[in-house]
């Protein structure tokens, strides 16, 4: 059976609708578990149908869903393609949730691919594709292996090391169990070990997202109840900056509304008008509101008054805010100090004001810590910027979950080491190396075995 | 008299091929060097091991006769990674030296259909690029349908001790001088690989009061799933475990080049197991390890041998003498054979189809050795799959393949004739994809209707397995069926034994799955009126139940891919684009499927998209 493929099938300019398209015996399943609106498992063939893309009922899209069933489809296969839009960085959000979900991220020509091999185009049409496919596959996986060249493919390839001894050590186990002198890998042992490993996947998964951001630019929501200073704030920004704050062209649903320029990184800034238009966000819309605002964004300001006293509000919205990139601005701190500070749980706080011209470079140099910039500046950082990469590290973060689960489990180490083994070959799959040789290399040359 | 199917070799591989052949009522002729090496075992003592073990149970589950023999000759039996998971679990024996053999012989000597010859072969008769028999060392023809090449070591096999070179076969036979070269004038490219064994040292000359004891398993095993046990717990006979020391090491280093392997010899170009590293591999690699694990194990009951595992060494005489004296408990030992290397031909196992039948000469199977691999039980796994498909052939049949997901059989066989080898091959559970799939436990259930197919499972066993079979699907029935539902009684059991409180009915059989569970707190609902064996599959079944499904997915896949063919006359320089090695690769070893042209190191995906857009228009133009 064939998987399930996607790709963005428009291209990636500055287009106000942007096309996912799925292919596959799964298309319908996959595309019907993040879609709210009908159950498209039961909608006719080729009907086109409104509703809204969800992550975990958080609405990341509304959308328009076409439903092509098999067999009548340019691949003969079930398509689906679904109409995005929220601009590029919801597409590609679209897009990693799909892959999230089961599909494959489609290789270069490969619906032309399965056009063809499904027998919807004629050979004269194949001929011309042969040398196509070639070109492009050759020339992605180059692409592929060039983009991650340099530190983040080091980072995997140690990552993979790591992983590759744990495993030789459990199959040397397994195969030798008479040797006494060899370290058995008991499920304890495995424990820290997975841990680090967790630890440098999600920090890749981190930086990687930065990098991603510092490309498309940070989706930025500014919020707090009426008075604190929001305007002030983002107008000190532009001020001092002389950034625009331009409307992108031919969004008709625009979450991003102005874009800022901090020393070459952009802030995309969610719902300005919200702000300039009624000064109180919290108080108009509600906290659930705020919530949706939250997230939606990469970066949430969330702006106190040093002059007035932290209520229940605040400390539901900053509750909100812990699995975020934020930061918690106390403005007004020339006026007389009112706030507890002890009240606010969050690492992330800045004390400001707007008076002073200086005062904002505390806020600027807190985004460009926060998100790595300096570094991704100065060392030539590279990142995995395509979805692919970033989908497969989460994929490895859920088997290592599925690991701690099966250790809660008792279940016995060779099973565990069925997931362990996702890891390193979903690790392998990002920098194009998996092979079953390699472990039965390392473990001849890990461990002195013999008759 | 004229025979059908030739067997060449009464090693492991021979013994299994001329029992397959016979039983499926095919004359057949075995032919040995001699007779007394029948079944023999020139190394180690013991049959199965990790991966090995569950080989054993493959071949009783096909209807060979590995397992059955060695129940019938075991003085020793553990079963390894007992406190691991169920898949990776397997038998390993200490089988008696003497009985072993013996008990072979006399089965091969009661076979109907099957004759034994005392003979060297020197040459194979080919016409037309069918095999039609063999030629002998005397000159005399023999005539068959087809013949099985299981010839092990004995291919110009050479004995190396020291700085000395043999030409000779394990306990100074004969070998077969021109067999490989009149091989390699058929076409088969001839490799030449090289393996070892360790001292015998006499066991009334062991201190073993300074070793620690390696006992047997207080539980009874058998390999075979039909027979009872032939043994007594009781009267299992130990092994020994003692260590290198720093004394050993001096000795070793000092004298290091006079091995035959670090500059004794000049002209070895063979290649060594990896696996199976000499002692003075070990140290030369291993520099900062202080001791090595070595084990004495008892070659037999009748005689006074112990085989000193893990001390395998081409050092000339005097220094091993120096080295055995080394080891405590050895210090007044006396060695009754010296360890020595031996270098033999093998052909390239990538000669071969899936059936083990060689590419380019019809009718002509190998297995065992001379296929590039090691051990008894993968020798008798080939053998086995050779006789077997040697028949079929004959018969005009399907040849029986064993996928990766069916059988570590089926990996071996798969690995050779794919990937190829650089060193003699060894089955390592870490080989198999879906080893959860592949269990000890449960051979017969994914092999038995096999071997009944063929014929090699009569009426009487197969009906023992359907019944076996049935009970599983009936007590999974069962437990599906009866539900516990949260009444008073229930909620404070469950509470007892400490395992979270049900809101509504749940079956038994999920309850089952809780890690905390087990079948004595099932018994405490309904009565489970199985044996042993049964319960424990369903268990096993039950509890891994999401693992095997993830690896029975993965397996389909595979398998979808493996349905997608490639014909056999293929011209691959036809198909444009291909990168040049994988165009290299894929001539050379000719996969028949696009899953296996997968598994080819060097065959990009790209190479596969390209390969499979070809197929789909070749055939598109053959239907037109």
């Amino acid at each position: 059976m064939e998987d399930t493929i996607a790709a963005i099938s428009t291209s990636l300019g500055i287009g106000a609708i942007s096309i996912i398209r799925v292919s596959g015996p799964e298309s319908i399943d996959i595309v019907n578990k993040v879609f709210k609106g009908k159950n498209l498992k039961e909608v006719e063939s080729h009907t086109i149908n409104y509703g809204h893309i969800i992550n975990n009922d958080l609405v990341v899209d509304e959308v328009l869903v076409s439903i092509m069933k098999a067999p009548k489809t340019f691949t003969k296969e079930d398509i689906v393609e679904i109409n995005c839009h929220g601009g590029i960085a919801t597409t590609q959000k679209v897009l990693e949730l799909l892959l999230n979900n089961g599909c494959r991220l489609a290789e270069a020509g490969e619906f032309t691919k399965r056009a063809f091999l499904n027998g919807r185009i004629d050979l004269v049409e194949a001929e011309g594709i042969m040398d196509l496919i070639e070109a492009k596959t050759e020339k992605s996986r180059q692409l592929a292996i060039n983009q991650v060249a340099g530190k983040v493919s080091n980072l995997i390839r140690n990552l993979r090391n790591e992983i590759i001894e744990i495993l030789a050590n459990i199959e040397v186990n397994i195969d030798y169990p008479e040797y006494e002198d060899i370290e058995v890998l008991t499920t304890e042992k495995i424990i820290p070990k997975i841990n680090i490993i967790e630890e440098k996947i999600k920090k890749i998964i981190k930086e990687s997202e930065n990098g991603k951001l510092i490309k498309n630019g940070i989706n930025t929501a500014i919020i707090g109840k009426p008075n604190v200073g929001k305007s002030s704030i983002l107008n000190r920004l532009l001020n001092e900056e002389k950034a625009i704050v331009t409307n992108i062209a031919g969004t008709t649903r625009d979450i991003v509304e102005g874009q800022i320029n901090i020393d070459g990184i952009i802030l995309n800034v969610i719902d300005t008008a919200g702000i300039r238009k009624t000064e109180d966000i919290v108080e108009k819309i509600g906290v659930e509101k705020s919530i949706n605002l939250i997230n939606q964004a990469d970066l949430v300001l969330y702006v106190l008054n040093n002059n007035e006293e932290f209520d229940q509000t605040d400390k539901e919205i900053i509750e909100k805010l812990k699995s975020k990139n934020h930061i918690i601005i106390i403005n007004k701190n020339d006026l007389v100090s009112v706030l507890d500070k002890n009240k606010i749980s969050s690492d992330n706080i800045i004390s400001i004001n707007t008076i002073n011209e200086e005062s904002i470079d505390i806020l600027k140099n807190k985004i460009k810590e926060m998100f790595n910039l300096e570094q991704l500046e100065t060392e030539d950082f590279t990142y995995l910027t395509n979805a692919r990469s970033i989908s497969i590290l989460n994929k490895c973060l859920e088997s290592i979950e599925q690991v701690k689960q099966a250790i809660d489990q008792n279940l016995p180490v060779d099973i565990i080491e069925i997931d362990i083994k996702e890891i390193w070959n979903l690790l392998g799959e990002i920098i194009g190396e998996t092979y079953q040789e390699e472990l039965i290399d390392q473990l001849f040359s890990q461990f002195c075995l013999g008759k | 008299m004229d025979y059908e199917i030739i067997v060449v070799g009464g090693g492991h591989a021979g013994c299994e091929a001329a029992l397959a052949a016979s039983r499926m009522h095919h004359r057949t002729l075995l032919i040995t060097s001699n007779i007394k090496n029948i079944a023999d075992m020139p190394c180690n003592p013991s049959i199965g091991g990790s991966a090995k073990g569950i080989v054993v149970r493959e071949i009783d589950a096909l209807g060979g006769e590995m397992g059955i023999n060695a129940d019938k000759s075991l003085i020793q039996i553990k079963m390894l990674n007992y406190k691991k998971g169920s898949a990776v679990q397997a038998l390993r024996a200490q089988a008696d030296k003497i009985t072993y053999p013996k008990e072979m012989l006399n089965t091969l000597i009661n076979q109907e259909n099957l004759t034994i010859l005392e003979a060297m072969v020197e040459d194979l008769i080919v016409e037309d690029n069918q095999c039609k028999g063999v030629v002998l060392e005397n000159g005399k023809k023999i005539i068959s349908q087809a013949v099985i090449l299981t010839t092990g070591t004995y291919l110009k096999a050479d004995i190396m001790v020291g700085d000395t070179r043999k030409r000779e076969g394990p306990h100074g036979e004969k070998p077969s001088l021109h067999l490989s070269d009149n091989l390699r004038k058929l076409g088969f490219k001839i490799i030449r690989l090289k393996t070892g064994t360790p001292q015998r040292i006499d066991k009334k000359t062991v201190d073993f009061s300074k070793m620690q004891l390696e006992l047997g398993d207080p539980t009874y095993h058998t390999f075979s799933f039909d027979y009872p046990p032939k043994y007594k717990i009781e009267e299992q006979v130990p092994c020994h475990l003692i260590y290198t020391n720093s004394k050993t090491h001096q000795i070793i280093k000092d004298n290091l080049n006079k091995a035959s392997m670090y500059g004794g010899l000049t002209d070895i170009t063979s290649v060594g197991p990896r696996y199976c590293p000499s002692i003075e591999d070990k140290i030369v690699r291993f520099a900062d390890k202080e001791r090595h694990q070595l084990f004495l194990e008892p070659e037999s009951l009748y005689y006074d041998d112990l085989y000193l595992q893990g001390f395998s060494t081409s050092m000339p005489y005097d220094v091993q003498e120096q080295m055995v004296h080394s080891l405590s408990g050895l210090e007044n030992a006396k060695i009754l054979k010296y360890a020595y290397a031996i270098e033999y031909d093998a052909i390239m196992p990538t000669q071969l189809k899936q059936s083990l039948e060689t590419k380019i000469i019809g009718n002509l199977f190998t297995a065992g050795q001379i296929n590039g691999t090691s051990g008894y039980e993968e020798a008798a796994g080939q053998g086995l799959i050779a006789g077997i498909n040697a028949s079929l052939k004959l018969e005009g049949k399907e040849p029986l393949i064993l996928k990766r997901n069916e059988a570590y059989i089926g990996v071996l066989i798969d690995d050779l004739v794919t990937k190829g080898i650089r060193d003699p091959y060894r089955l390592l559970t870490s080989r198999a994809e879906y080893r959860l799939l592949l269990r000890h436990d449960n051979a017969d259930l994914r092999l038995r209707e096999y071997g009944y197919q063929v014929g090699l499972i009569d009426e009487k066993r197969y009906q023992k397995f359907k019944e076996k079979q049935e009970k599983i699907k009936e007590l999974q029935q069962l437990l599906k069926s009866n539900k516990i539902t949260p009444t008073n009684q229930t909620l404070a059991y469950l509470e007892e034994i400490k395992t979270p409180l049900i809101k509504d009915g749940i079956s038994l059989y999920d309850f089952l799955k809780r890690p905390e569970i087990t079948i004595e707190h099932i018994k405490n609902f309904i009565d489970i009126p199985y044996s042993e064996d049964i319960i424990d599959q369903v268990i096993i079944q039950n509890k891994y139940e999401g693992y095997i499904n993830k690896e029975i997915k993965e397996a389909n896949k595979m398998i979808a891919l493996e349905e997608k063919k490639i014909p056999s006359d293929i011209d691959y320089d036809k198909v444009n684009n291909l990168a040049s090695e994988a165009r290299q690769k894929l001539k050379e070893i000719r996969p028949t499927s696009i899953g296996q042209a997968i598994r080819i190191s060097g065959v990009n995906p790209a190479d596969i998209s390209i390969l499979s857009i070809y197929l789909k228009k070749e055939y598109a133009n053959e239907r037109k």
